[in-house]
């Protein structure tokens, strides 16, 4: 198949950026996304000229560092009917027709800052998880797993929060910009378990905290995110870091500085 | 910090951790100050309607309605007592709502200054895409609407008149009338998508009640604006002369 293509290109986070338009040329529809981008960056290469810059790494839908807008839409979900929510590597070009367009621009946040082309730095997700979601456990051989008890609901939730793969595509996707869905799993997932009670209430007021001062926006609870992210995370849990964040700040609990 | 070779315990500092500088009120904390002011709100709110169908039962229990309202409390209390501490609950509300509302518009403004060339939304409501402007719609109308049916300043018969003639004289005039369900129709909008977001806001949302808040904020939404619609319409269409 042979495909127009749209492309964010930005040299550096200083200079301006525009779309450019590129036409590539025997797709196959059995290419991922990411593939069909490698054949566009031979032919760049082969040129002479620059080839597009995007983040990638396992491409097997699991380790988040791909992720691009694709006509408007983070890592392309919500744009096929019936289609699973995917990474942008696990979306294959049979998904598209022949003589498509498709604009392919950058996750857009002041919290992160373009790099190159479509890659950007999502350091400031990092800084939230070390602003908070971690445990404290004792070193040493492992416990005997039946030693505490978790109730089977609550591991399937802290479960299904716990597939968030931080790629941003909530961000991306968000009205304004906000992590919520990112900054909620992290939270919910340890908060559901026994051994993450210790730290409960100081980690979702120091998580929130960061995500404030990371520059991201509040949540209007409109559930872009949701449809948007690969792992289909709930807004359920937007709710549960709410509930965990006003119980925290009636316990006294402040951000630490 | 130094490493400590001599004790049992080495700390290194991460470095990685940006020192806060301000401590700002979290973001989720100005949304529980709107879901809070709005729950107030939207209660005043129920009053108010139950008391606008009243206009059916005619201008003698309508005024006398009016007049109670001035009076409750009374004796216990002196006359408007109560009515002054409602007014400055919801004046105190909404000026809470209201900060709340433009604080978190700022940082969302912040938080994406470069727009994407192209953008598709699929989960976005009508409803959750106009709560900014839509509120400031209410905002405005609430100015008028005081304005018009309390002070009576803005309606035709002046601030001296009873309400049951502020408001047949106020809504034969078809333009006055489409204002009010402009706004009400933005009302409804608001408080469909307000009730769901402040039950998420709140902490009291989760898969299996989802559904039953959203099913009620529509319902509810529904019900509120038609009830504030009928008694305007009526007059307008003649039905309360």
């Amino acid at each position: 198949m042979n495909l127009k293509l749209r492309v964010w290109r930005q040299r550096s986070a200083a200079e301006k950026g525009q779309m450019v338009t590129y036409q590539v040329a025997d797709v196959s529809p059995d290419m991922s996304f990411l593939e069909m981008l490698d054949v566009l960056n031979e032919q760049l290469i082969m040129n002479g000229e620059d080839p597009v810059s995007f983040d990638h790494d396992c491409r097997e839908g699991i380790c988040g560092s791909c992720g691009v807008m694709i006509n408007g839409r983070a890592h392309g979900n919500g744009l096929f009917d019936g289609h699973p929510q995917t990474a942008t590597c696990q979306l294959h070009m049979r998904s598209f027709k022949d003589g498509d367009t498709i604009d392919v621009e950058p996750w857009r946040a002041t919290a992160f800052p373009l790099i190159k082309d479509l890659a950007v730095d999502r350091s400031a997700l990092d800084r939230i998880i070390q602003s908070g979601g971690y445990i404290s456990a004792p070193t040493g051989t492992a416990p005997e797993a039946h030693s505490i008890l978790v109730a089977k609901k609550d591991s399937d939730a802290a479960f299904d929060a716990a597939t968030c793969i931080g790629c941003g595509a909530c961000v991306a996707a968000c009205p304004n910009a906000s992590s919520m869905l990112f900054t909620s799993s992290k939270v919910v997932h340890l908060g559901l378990l026994p051994q993450g009670q210790p730290e409960r209430n100081d980690r979702v007021i120091n998580m929130i905290h960061q995500q404030d001062l990371e520059g991201f926006g509040g949540c209007t609870n409109i559930g872009e995110c949701s449809v948007s992210c690969p792992k289909g995370i709930s807004m359920e849990n937007i709710s549960r870091l709410n509930h965990d964040l006003l119980g925290a700040l009636r316990a006294g609990a402040r951000p630490k500085s | 910090m130094e490493p400590n070779f001599g004790g049992v315990v080495t700390v290194t500092n991460s470095g990685q951790r940006r020192t806060p500088k301000v401590a700002k009120t979290s973001s989720v904390a100005k949304k529980a100050v709107m879901a809070v002011s709005g729950i107030i709100l939207v209660l005043y709110l129920i009053a108010h309607m139950v008391g606008n169908l009243k206009l059916f039962a005619g201008a003698e229990t309508f005024n006398g309605y009016s007049e109670w309202i001035r009076r409750i409390g009374e004796p216990a209390v002196p006359g408007q007592t109560v009515l002054w501490v409602i007014r400055i609950v919801l004046l105190v509300a909404v000026v809470a709502h209201a900060w709340a509302a433009v604080s978190l518009w700022k940082q969302a403004k912040r938080a994406r200054p470069t727009q994407y060339v192209a953008r598709k939304a699929v989960a976005q409501s009508y409803a959750s895409r106009t709560m900014r402007w839509g509120g400031v719609i209410l905002a405005l109308f609430i100015v008028y609407h005081i304005l018009d049916l309390t002070l009576g300043v803005a309606n035709p018969e002046g601030p001296g008149s009873t309400p049951y003639d502020r408001a047949i004289a106020g809504f034969l005039n078809p333009i006055v009338t489409a204002v009010y369900v402009i706004a009400l129709l933005a009302l409804g909008f608001h408080l469909r998508h307000g009730i769901w977001s402040a039950t998420q806001t709140l902490g009291q949302s989760n898969r299996t009640r989802e559904r039953t808040v959203n099913a009620f904020a529509t319902v509810f939404a529904v019900v509120l604006t038609a009830g504030f619609l009928i008694p305007p319409l009526s007059v307008l269409v003649g039905i309360i002369e």
